[in-house]
């Protein structure tokens, strides 16, 4: 089976002024195939946000080793991860994080530019996303002028343009309420059924009990009895 | 790459319209700081312009020596008569041994009344020879000017100045008519036309205004009036002997310069003990004048470069509470895989923004210095006629000349400072954690 991420005995420290050391990841492996669809969950300060922005490539690890489609991420220079982020990666945030003083396509568009594609394909393509979430009439409004679970589509499109291998949600639904929670479920499942891979960091139950797999996280461990549900 | 740095400068303008009164003032700053330096540029300009061409006016071939009175009563002569300056004797010896000369000009100049009919009024009377016209770039408006065989003749003629020419003759034509100098009175045979006076230029040579002037013929002076001028004063009467004014020498080449000054420097030495004169060497005059200007220059551009300094940390902070401001943003850019170096440049282009068109603001305000001074100068002469009028010539007069590369520099320089200032919120903007910046509320 093709991986679509490995992360293979990771350690994450952050030291503190004064020299007390936090080991928020504390050797953690594991593997996500292709078309997987996982749910992290874990009490608070067990290293879920950690682990995704390992997965992320906003971080760097301590200790060990992340192969994201089969490349070794874990010693690249800042700017290569950079370019990993805009061409491989897709980030969904609980506050949405679309840019204030940008309209809905320029903030689709954002992987796209930082790729140094900026052609009248790479608009188009944004115009489809926006087609794809349901918001093809408010491409230049405003994200103030949006409802939350607008928010949330425009950044799921936001996470698709560049056509990622795996797309990071860390509690894509935490800001919203149950229905559109719901809605937006059901926009994350379309896109797993159409092949991509999605890590999504939850404190719902139900909300995990939509993914094929559940990892709970524990002290910046992954529970020794996690189930790993089988691929449907 | 063309269209990435349009879309980077779009992007800076787009975030700056959206804090306009911030944004405004921040180009405030710089727009003041090069408006600065082209307005304090001209100025300067226009002052050295002014004193260069007032010293080329006293030819910068021509050493100029004038009789000054000596400070204590060391004097020769003896009585309340004073006796001191240039002798006959001093002007033969000149013309005898400086081969380097091409001709000297002695002159007699002595404040005087000239009346015609019951007009009165004060005049400079020049007992000069027929080259002193020529050496003063003095010109004919009617009739003609002294002339060897005047000089000869010891004639009652004399040439009058414009000025002069209107007080005495409002209506008539003053050649031909005679003029009342003391006790005599001179043939006018030709009227010279109206010159800008010449402002001071140092302290050891007073202005000079032509307009107030009658020419007679040096030997017409001498033997009309003499040497001798004898004035009572609160009962008490003193008097001068001077013989010649000023001679004027003039070298062919401007290297002869300074060597002729020294000769003649040498020679008078020799029968003048007590320094009784001053020699002014025009050429020498240009060339401080020229190192006072750079000089100037250097402060005016000190001043102007405080002021885009001012105008640069004026950047610098508004850049340092937008990149605050925007932490989210930058986290949230960086997360969607801008590099450092892309968060450097969008601030960047913010900051050249901003500086560039305050840099603009100020070229434009720039030009608008000389009809600025002009139109502030002819308003104050409107309220404050006599704060105006006791103000030095040279400020009174003062034509601002903008200097090309004062427009270039100070362009450049705002732009520079808008890089040099915004590079360090920039940094500080691109060196931040991503996913700390993505935390900021
Ligand atoms: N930048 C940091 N510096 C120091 N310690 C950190 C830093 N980031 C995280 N930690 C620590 O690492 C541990 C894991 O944090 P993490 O944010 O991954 O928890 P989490 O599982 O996402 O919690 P939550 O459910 O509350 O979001 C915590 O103990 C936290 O205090
Ligand atoms: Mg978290």
């Amino acid at each position: 089976m093709k991986m679509a991420a490995r992360v293979i005995d990771v350690h994450k420290d952050y030291v503190l002024k004064g020299g007390v050391v936090v080991r928020a990841l504390r050797g953690v492996s594991i593997d996500f195939p292709e078309g997987d669809f996982v749910a992290i969950m874990g009490s608070s300060g067990s290293g879920k946000s950690t682990l995704l922005n390992l997965l992320g490539c906003l971080d760097r690890c301590t200790r060990g080793q992340y192969l994201l489609g089969g490349q070794d991420v874990s010693q690249l220079d800042d700017d290569e991860l950079s370019d990993i982020r805009s061409r491989n990666l897709g980030f969904i945030f609980q506050s949405y994080n679309l840019i204030a003083q940008l309209s809905v396509v320029e903030n689709i568009e954002l992987p796209l530019y930082y790729q140094g594609n900026i052609s009248r394909e790479a608009r188009e393509r944004c115009v489809q996303m926006a087609e794809m979430v349901g918001l093809s009439d408010r491409l230049d409004h405003r994200p103030f002028q949006l409802s939350g679970g607008q928010q949330q589509r425009v950044a799921i499109a936001r996470a698709l343009v560049n056509n990622p291998h795996v797309i990071l949600a860390d509690e894509p639904t935490g800001n919203l309420d149950s229905a559109t929670g719901e809605e937006i479920m059901q926009v994350l499942e379309a896109l797993n059924a159409a092949g991509k891979t999605i890590i999504m960091v939850t404190h719902e139950p139900d909300i995990a009990a939509r993914a094929h797999r559940t990892l709970r996280m524990k002290d910046g461990l992954l529970d020794a009895h996690t189930p790993y549900g089988a691929l449907t | 790459m063309g269209s990435r740095f349009w879309q980077t400068l779009r992007l800076g303008l787009k975030s700056l319209l959206l804090h306009k009164l911030r944004s405004g003032l921040a180009i405030l700053g710089i727009f003041i700081g090069v408006t600065a330096v082209i307005w304090l540029v001209a100025m300067g300009e226009g002052v050295s312009y002014q004193a260069q061409q007032q010293i080329k006016e006293l030819g910068a071939n021509n050493i100029i020596i004038r009789s000054t009175k000596p400070p204590s009563d060391v004097t020769r002569g003896g009585g309340f008569i004073i006796a001191y300056g240039l002798l006959r004797d001093d002007y033969d010896r000149i013309v005898a041994n400086v081969p380097t000369l091409v001709q000297a000009v002695p002159m007699r100049e002595i404040r005087k009344e000239a009346r015609y009919l019951d007009k009165v009024t004060d005049v400079r009377l020049v007992g000069c020879t027929a080259k002193y016209l020529e050496m003063n770039n003095l010109r004919i408006s009617r009739g003609r000017f002294l002339s060897d065989k005047d000089l000869e003749n010891a004639d009652n003629v004399a040439v009058i100045a414009g000025t002069t020419a209107q007080e005495l003759f409002p209506y008539e034509d003053p050649i031909g008519q005679s003029v009342q100098v003391e006790k005599d009175f001179y043939v006018i045979v030709g009227q010279t036309e109206p010159k800008n006076p010449s402002g001071g230029i140092g302290g050891s040579m007073a202005a000079q205004d032509f307009n107030l002037d009658i020419y007679i013929p040096l030997s017409t002076l001498r033997g009309r009036i003499g040497d001798q001028v004898v004035t009572s004063r609160a009962g008490s009467r003193e008097g001068e002997r001077v013989e010649l004014s000023q001679i004027t020498a003039t070298v062919h080449d401007l290297s002869q310069v300074d060597e002729t000054a020294e000769v003649i420097k040498k020679l008078l030495a020799r029968s003048h003990p007590n320094v009784d004169y001053t020699i002014v060497v025009p050429k020498e005059l240009l060339q401080q004048a020229e190192v006072l200007q750079m000089m100037f220059n250097l402060l005016l551009v000190l001043i102007a470069g405080i002021a885009l300094l001012v105008g640069g940390i004026g950047i610098m902070n508004i850049m340092l509470a937008t990149v605050t401001e925007r932490t989210r943003e930058i986290g949230i850019r960086r997360a969607l895989g801008a590099k450092q170096r892309d968060i450097v440049s969008q601030f960047l282009s913010e900051t050249v923004v901003l500086s560039a068109t305050g840099g603009l603001l100020g070229v434009f305000f720039g030009f608008l210095c000389h009809p600025a001074i002009v139109g502030t100068r002819a308003v104050m002469r409107q309220l404050f006629p006599e704060v105006i009028s006791s103000l030095p010539p040279n400020i009174q007069q003062l034509e601002p000349r903008i200097a090309p590369w004062s427009i270039v520099a100070a362009f450049l320089i705002s732009v520079g400072v808008g890089v040099l200032f915004g590079l360090y919120p920039a940094q500080r903007a691109a060196r931040m954690d991503p996913i700390e910046a993505l935390r900021h509320e």
